[in-house]
């Protein structure tokens, strides 16, 4: 009979737990969209004079964390900062830009979360990140290319179109997609983030890296035993990132992006990271 | 939320079978593994005795992740060896660690007159260790033994970090594609408790019934 009695109150017990966790996941879900709709991320950086951006931190070239510092360093980075400015001096206030390191996976959660009101970090625009984010006009021409070792016989990605071949990619980026329509026959497999892809492809987990080109770029200056091969075979340029329907923030980040590059800046930052890359024409990429 | 298993259905579970496949390789090797480290560690050998220390402490005391990279990077260089397996013997070796820590606290438990009688009765040292007290020794080690299994199957997400195709590989993929990890984080976060719930009724079960048939 107490057997009974305490296989009930067993019974009662984790059906209520069962309901408190869903409870507390779809109020968690509610709040989140409450929180979305109610704020205005343009006047809150007016008000606050701090502008939150999400850099890369893993990124030779557009943003690396610097042992010295603590922070991160590159093009991303820098272009943030440009824009900040420029974006204060537009609204007659000071914005003082602060940095967060992001990695490839967490930039968009960081953003939909309101952890950060901006994200520089090597995104190339797409329609599916389109529907969960929004994006500025092209800052950056980027286009996927691959990265082998020095020695290898690869020229260009038409060759890894086999099941021999396998490709190492970074999860969260477009390449995994581009794989598919490029090699389908390659075998795929995703590291958590460039430094791993590159070490992965050192010891011969797989016989390419395949990523934007700028950031094959940063890895090959980085590790002399490999390089880039063949042409970028894709046309996906980089936009800087913001919430949705923040449509002030948006056309604020616009106007600045322009005029930074009107008034030379960006050819400036341009010059000032990528002249010393070995193989790459950087005055190709000057606006 | 459903929308994204039915579109993932078949990635979600092949990442949830390599999930069970690198648990199971994991508690087999470990057990075998953890239990040769206790018996050496509490041999009355010296040396032996050293080893068996040495090993626990040794992997016991670095990170998981620290064990798989170094199979994945610095030994793949020289012997092919895939991110399932790096993941996998370094499910092993670390757990085997903490293994050997619940069989030799199990054992300890033993009464001495078990080995003092067993001993007294004409058995070799290794006779006594292996057919009386370590028999009673794992039993009394069954509950912490349970804890270590739990910890196997969801230390298996190290699997992620090295391309094995485990759930948590495949968690990360999907919301890499369809930029939602909230949602895919909660299906792969229920799919891990299947697991998870069913080893530890698997382990009360199993631990009732060697009460049961030591009461009688």
């Amino acid at each position: 009979m107490s057997k009974f009695k305490l296989k009930r109150v067993g019974l009662i017990a984790s059906i209520v737990l069962v309901i408190v966790i869903i409870g507390g996941i779809f109020g968690g879900l509610e709040a989140k969209k409450h929180q979305a709709v109610d704020s205005n991320d343009y006047n809150k950086i007016k008000s606050s004079h701090v502008m939150r951006w999400g850099v890369k931190g893993d990124t030779r070239l557009f943003g690396l964390i610097s042992p010295k510092t603590g922070q991160s360093e590159g093009f991303d980075v820098d272009m943030a900062r440009a824009i900040t400015a420029q974006m204060a001096k537009n609204a007659g206030t000071k914005i003082k830009p602060e940095f967060t390191s992001v990695t490839t996976n967490s930039k968009i959660q960081l953003l939909k979360n309101h952890q950060v009101e901006a994200v520089a970090a090597t995104m190339t625009i797409t329609p599916e990140r389109a529907k969960v984010i929004d994006f500025t006009k092209p800052y950056f021409p980027a286009g996927q290319s691959i990265l082998v070792k020095k020695d290898s016989p690869i020229k260009d990605i038409k060759q890894l179109n086999s099941p021999k071949y396998t490709v190492i990619t970074t999860i969260g980026t477009t390449a995994v997609q581009t794989m598919k329509q490029f090699a389908p026959k390659a075998k795929v497999i995703s590291m958590p983030d460039n430094s791993q892809a590159l070490s992965a492809l050192e010891s011969g987990q797989g016989v390419a890296v395949t990523t934007d080109n700028a950031i094959l770029y940063g890895l090959a200056d980085q590790n002399r035993s490999t390089k880039v091969v063949g042409k970028p075979f894709t046309n996906q340029p980089y936009g800087l990132a913001m919430n949705k329907n923040q449509p002030e923030l948006r056309s604020a980040m616009n106007k600045a992006l322009e005029q930074v590059i009107a008034n030379g800046t960006y050819n400036k930052l341009i010059k000032k990271w990528f002249s010393h890359v070995p193989g790459l024409d950087w005055r190709s990429l000057e606006k | 939320m459903i929308n994204i298993f039915l579109e993932n259905w078949k990635t979600l579970l092949d990442g949830f079978w390599i999930t069970i496949l690198s648990s199971i390789v994991g508690l087999v090797g470990s057990l075998v593994l953890g239990t040769i480290f206790a018996l050496l560690e509490m041999a009355p050998n010296k040396f032996l005795k050293f080893i068996g220390s040495a090993f626990v402490e040794f992997f016991r005391n670095i990170p998981l992740l620290v064990i798989t990279l170094f199979f994945y990077v610095v030994v793949a260089a020289d012997f092919h060896i895939s991110g399932f397996w790096s993941g996998t013997i370094g499910l092993i070796l670390y757990t085997s660690a903490f293994i050997a820590e619940c069989i030799r606290g199990g054992v300890d438990s033993v009464d001495p007159g078990q080995m003092e009688g067993a001993r007294a009765n004409g058995l070799t040292y290794t006779q006594a260790m292996v057919q009386v007290v370590l028999p009673q020794g794992f039993k009394l080690a069954i509950p912490s033994l349970g804890n270590q299994f739990i910890n196997l199957v969801k230390n298996s997400s190290i699997l992620s970090f090295v391309a094995g195709f485990d759930l948590m590989y495949q968690a990360n993929v999907i919301s890499g594609e369809n930029l939602d990890p909230f949602n895919t984080y909660i299906i792969v976060g229920i799919m891990y408790l299947i697991i998870t719930v069913s080893v530890s009724k698997c382990m009360s079960i199993i631990e009732s019934k060697v009460n049961g048939g030591a009461t009688e």
